[in-house]
């Protein structure tokens, strides 16, 4: 089953903590995970001043500067991976190391039905 | 060939003892709860014929287990063919080997089912109501009772945690050694309240419910084989301890004993002794933790030859080590209990309203209780009266009540 790890954390201290990672860190676990055969997508995001939110209302598309939302925590980045059930998929979770900072969100995918 | 009668009555006793076992198997061979249930009572119900024509068979519970989860794929089947994603999962539920069903994968099924049922994933506040569901099967009604929750918002709960192992696909097994330790503190709080449950039943008349304890006990003792865990010993010994009690607990009208009052040779010896070395085992590794000590506690109860020859001095010296371990008013209550046989009913009673002060266990009617008895004892016949009053009033079991009330009758 496909589960996407969502990574949320404070930006503001998400570099800047004592047990923040550093990027190689990052890059290893990702590779880790790349060598289990289990890893679909994961990639880090740029910061939310940078995010732009699209919304269409009666064929109408509005364009906001920012997140969809405000949140004292945010999106940060994400595993999109292949696991055997929720507790691999957890294993996953807890080894990614912005989890010491943030929090990791697991949800599983839902198949769409054609 | 069989009558009615006979294959009725077997199915009874069938039903009583081996249908958790059952629905844990076919849990495991169809992996969903809710299918697993609808087969289990389908089993039942085609055996009531069946069993009529055929026989009882030698084995109850593999046929039973055969049976429903033949009757699970063939409804599938019919599903099928009318959803197209219903196929995939019986050609899997097909492939399968036959049921297995020798003893063993069948103990291991009620484990699988009790870690996945106690899994961190699941809400806190359902994964007791739903191991009381699906493992020892209590009603709803009877879990919302235990809970003072309603019976609806028990229902939703069970069914939330339900969707969520299905959707989130939380997986059917006993956690790895290495996840083992991590996982095991809900599981043995979970029997714990089963055990509970089972021995001081939340309201009604029953004070005691000898299987749902003997089912926590058989719980404890299976976690024992599997991970000798120093906990897994003292959860075992308290329980054992505690049952120690159970025929001195009652008096033959059915009324409540108190432990002081108790005819302490009617306590059981053999479960006193196993459960004085299990809790001397649990404490010789160090390890142990709130469950091994109030099990040291129960065991220097069961070692005293009457209340008075009780050592209240170790009592009082191991609730301080449990306090520290677990800061609960419940404790201190306790506590407050064993300091009154230590120190005095003035001190026991300064200790009780030390704790109704600070505006906890407010709702708790042993702390009424032991308020009102402390009192009594001191002489203040007033307060007593006021306490007890306000003890029944938050008390539903009926030998509680009534004993009670005749603590009320004789002020």
């Amino acid at each position: 089953m496909k589960y996407l790890c969502l990574v949320y954390c404070d930006e503001s201290l998400l570099h800047s903590l004592p047990e923040s990672p550093a990027d190689a860190e990052c890059m290893a676990y990702a590779e880790s995970i790349q060598g289990s055969g289990r890893m679909l997508a994961a990639e880090a995001l740029k910061p939310v001043q940078t995010a732009t939110t699209v919304r269409v209302r009666g064929g109408q598309m509005s364009l906001t500067d920012g997140p969809f939302a405000e949140t004292k925590e945010q999106l940060a980045g994400f595993y999109l991976v292949d696991a055997r059930d929720l507790n691999e998929a957890l294993n996953i979770a807890r080894g990614i190391p912005a989890a010491r900072v943030g929090s990791v969100e697991v949800r599983p995918i839902r198949e769409l039905q054609p | 060939m069989a009558t009615l009668a006979t294959v009725r009555a077997q199915l009874e006793t069938v039903y009583r003892q081996e249908s958790r076992r059952i629905l844990a198997t076919l849990i495991r061979l169809l992996g969903d709860f809710d299918l697993a249930e609808e087969a289990m009572h389908e089993a039942f119900f085609i055996a009531v014929e069946r069993w009529q024509r055929d026989g009882i068979p030698a084995s109850p519970r593999a046929w039973l287990v055969s049976t429903g989860r033949f009757k699970a794929i063939d409804s599938l089947r019919r599903r099928a063919r009318f959803d197209r994603s219903q196929a995939q999962l019986v050609q899997a539920l097909e492939s399968l080997e036959e049921a297995q069903v020798n003893d063993e994968e069948l103990e291991d099924d009620r484990l699988r089912l009790i870690f996945t049922c106690c899994h961190p994933a699941l809400a806190a506040d359902a994964q007791v109501p739903l191991t009381l569901r699906e493992v020892c099967d209590l009603t709803t009604e009877e879990i919302a009772r235990a809970f003072l929750q309603s019976p609806a918002t028990i229902a939703q709960r069970i069914v939330r945690a339900k969707a969520k192992i299905r959707d989130a696909r939380i997986p059917y097994q006993v956690p790895s050694l290495a996840e083992l330790p991590e996982r095991l503190d809900s599981v043995l709080r979970v029997i714990y309240l089963v055990f509970n449950e089972g021995y001081s039943a939340s309201s009604g008349e029953s004070l005691m419910r000898h299987d749902l304890s003997d089912e926590a006990i058989r719980l404890g003792r299976l976690l024992q084989q599997l991970l000798p865990d120093p906990e897994v010993l003292g959860l075992l010994a308290l329980m054992l301890l505690q049952a120690s009690r159970q025929q001195a607990r009652s008096d033959a009208q059915g009324e409540l004993v108190l432990l002081d009052e108790q005819d302490r040779r009617l306590w059981n010896r053999e479960l006193i002794a196993e459960g004085c070395q299990l809790v001397q085992q649990a404490l010789r590794s160090q390890q142990f933790g709130v469950y091994s000590l109030q099990a040291a506690i129960a065991a220097v109860h069961a070692q005293a030859a009457s209340a008075e020859d009780t050592d209240w001095a170790e009592i009082v010296g191991l609730y301080d080590v449990l306090w520290q371990r677990w800061p609960s008013p419940v404790v201190e209550l306790n506590r407050a209990a064993a300091l009154a046989r230590r120190d005095g009913a003035q001190a026991g009673l300064a200790a009780v309203e030390a704790i109704l002060a600070r505006g906890q266990l407010q709702d708790y009617h042993l702390a009424h209780s032991a308020r009102a008895e402390l009192c009594r004892q001191l002489g203040l016949l007033g307060q007593a009266r006021e306490a007890y009053c306000r003890a029944l009033e938050l008390t539903r079991q009926g030998p509680e009540r009534r004993f009670i009330e005749r603590r009320l009758s004789e002020l």
